[in-house]
């Protein structure tokens, strides 16, 4: 059954539409002194949540030892293949045991999807998508990260294993694995 | 020729103060409107020197005091397109004929008041305190229409074609409602026994005591409304209404063109606020009841300051209505012109005149 909404008849002054005029003139000037919802944008930046997917960057661990030992894995697992490894050897003595870093490290960010992937699949936890989010350039070969941008971005993040310090150590002690 | 040279000074002086107006108005309809929208509006345009100068340089750029300079630079240096399909002779000749009769009717327009201390003389300062001011600024101030018609006829386009009828059949409804409801007004001015006036000068003289907002309310809001009218503003802006026409009657223009009718609407709005204080709202008295008593220089600074306050309330409430109410339908704007304002105003000349027969005898 349809139903039938009543409506009051408008009195005189709500014909006269002048009071609801004035209403809305108050509103508005409330509003015009209410806190802007702007956001100054290079100036002020929005809050990133935890987690966030940013430009892929590569760390260090907090000694300062770079942690990828390019397996590669990213570069496999990448899907539109924007990540290009050169893998290299270690040459200072301390990180020997490492064996491999890597001697090139690009993410072309042309071509990269933000998918976090590599991340995922870092065994060594070396490669981190993290909060900056704007990357701009004014040329193709700009808009490739290498690796010392890669690095630059990425910074030092703590490390909870030390798992390459920790089998030289047990290496040393004569208990290798 | 002495006396050539001042009023030709004067003359530039008025238009110069009324061109930064508008450029301001430009600027305040930006800033209150984005305020009103919870934004913060154009604060990032600045210039080399004075934008350096400590705290008082990045303050005025926040407010954006120099974006009228950018902005009318723009116009200038735009591509100036003229479509193919346009009726050249008019197409150029509208956006002058707007920009044209808001400038004259500034020349009626007293704006203060000097009088002299050792004689006591009062002297209007206006550029041609003529006996038929309002008149004057009636007819040439409808001027105004023929360029929203020639606009939108020459642009040889649909949607200009579409805003241009609007704008006229609008214009030319609301100056009948806006011609009667000043009526009561000049029939207090004109008593009988005095030479009879429609300066606005004496107008203004006429609300030493009593404001006419204060005891013709009626006069003053349909005067008001049909201001808005005129000058085509929201609520009523049918001849742009850029949600349905595009750009109204100056979709076609583009750079310098549509600047000039950028200017001169902005023009009109000013010279509207101008003469809606001059007529109901005391002109440059601060206050009803207040009888003007400084004299000389000072006097003179005050009033135009007071004036000019009054005036830029106007400006601030067309925006500030702008962003308050919605478009009419084109034919709720004619029912409203037609159907309350002129039958209103009759009926309000009438008590008036009335009223004004049984106080004077």
């Amino acid at each position: 059954m349809a139903i039938v909404l009543k409506r009051k008849p408008l009195n005189f002054l709500e014909k006269l539409y002048l009071p609801q005029i004035v209403a809305g003139l108050s509103t508005t000037f409330k509003r015009m002194l209410a806190p802007k919802e702007t956001m100054e944008y290079p100036e002020e930046r929005p809050p990133i949540p935890k987690g966030y997917r940013g430009v892929p960057t590569l760390v260090k661990d907090p000694e300062g030892r770079e942690k990828c030992v390019s397996c590669q894995l990213c570069e496999f697992v990448c899907p539109p293949k924007a990540i290009r490894i050169i893998p290299g050897e270690i040459q200072d003595e301390e990180h020997a045991n490492v064996e491999k870093a890597p001697k090139e490290f690009d993410i072309d960010m042309l071509r990269c999807i933000y998918c976090g992937m590599c991340e995922e699949v870092c065994p060594e936890e070396a490669i981190w998508l993290q909060n900056q989010y704007s990357m701009s350039g004014y040329s193709r070969e700009e808009m490739v990260n290498n690796k010392e941008k890669l690095y630059e971005l990425g910074g030092t993040l703590p490390d909870q294993h030390f798992k390459w310090k920790k089998k030289k150590e047990a290496e040393e002690a004569g208990n290798a694995h | 020729m002495n006396e050539l040279l001042i009023k030709i000074t004067f003359a530039l002086i008025v238009v110069v103060v009324l061109m930064t107006l508008c450029a301001y108005s430009v600027l305040a309809e930006r800033k209150v409107s984005s305020w009103i929208q919870g934004r913060v509006g154009p604060n990032r345009t600045t210039l080399p020197l004075i934008g350096s100068i400590p705290v008082i340089g990045p303050m005025l750029t926040r407010l954006g005091i120099f974006q009228p300079a950018a902005d009318g630079l723009k116009f200038l240096f735009k591509e100036d397109v003229i479509p193919g399909h346009v009726n050249k002779f008019y197409y150029v000749l509208a956006p002058i004929i707007s920009l044209v009769p808001a400038l004259t009717t500034v020349t009626v327009v007293p704006f203060g008041h000097f009088i002299d201390t050792a004689t006591g003389d009062a002297i209007p300062l206006v550029l041609a305190d003529i006996n038929v001011g309002i008149l004057f600024l009636f007819a040439v101030s409808s001027l105004g229409v023929y360029s929203i018609v020639l606009a939108g006829w020459a642009a040889n386009s649909k949607y200009p074609f579409l805003g241009g009828i609007r704008a006229s059949a609008q214009m030319i409804s609301y100056e009948l409602a806006m011609g009667l409801s000043v009526l009561p007004v000049f029939m207090w001015v004109n008593k009988p026994g005095m030479e009879g006036t429609l300066s606005l000068y004496d107008v203004v003289l006429a609300q030493e005591g009593l404001w006419f907002a204060m005891w013709m309310p009626v006069s003053a809001l349909i005067f008001l409304v049909s201001i808005f009218a005129e000058t085509n503003r929201l609520p009523f802006d049918m001849a742009e209404a850029e949600t349905e026409l595009v750009g109204g009657f100056h979709t076609e223009y583009s750079s310098f063109k549509f600047g000039l009718f950028f200017v001169g609407e902005y023009a009109h709005m000013v010279i509207g606020g101008a003469v809606m204080t001059l007529l109901f709202l005391g002109g440059w008295h601060p206050l009803p009841f207040l009888p003007w008593e400084i004299t000389g220089i000072w006097g003179a600074v005050v009033s135009v300051l007071t004036f000019l306050g009054k005036s830029l309330f106007f400006m601030f409430l067309f925006i500030w209505v702008r962003w308050t109410l919605p478009r009419f339908r084109y034919d709720q704007v004619m029912r409203l012109g037609w159907q309350f304002m002129l039958p209103l105003s009759i009926a309000n000349l009438i008590a008036y005149a009335i009223i004004i027969y049984f106080l004077d005898t």
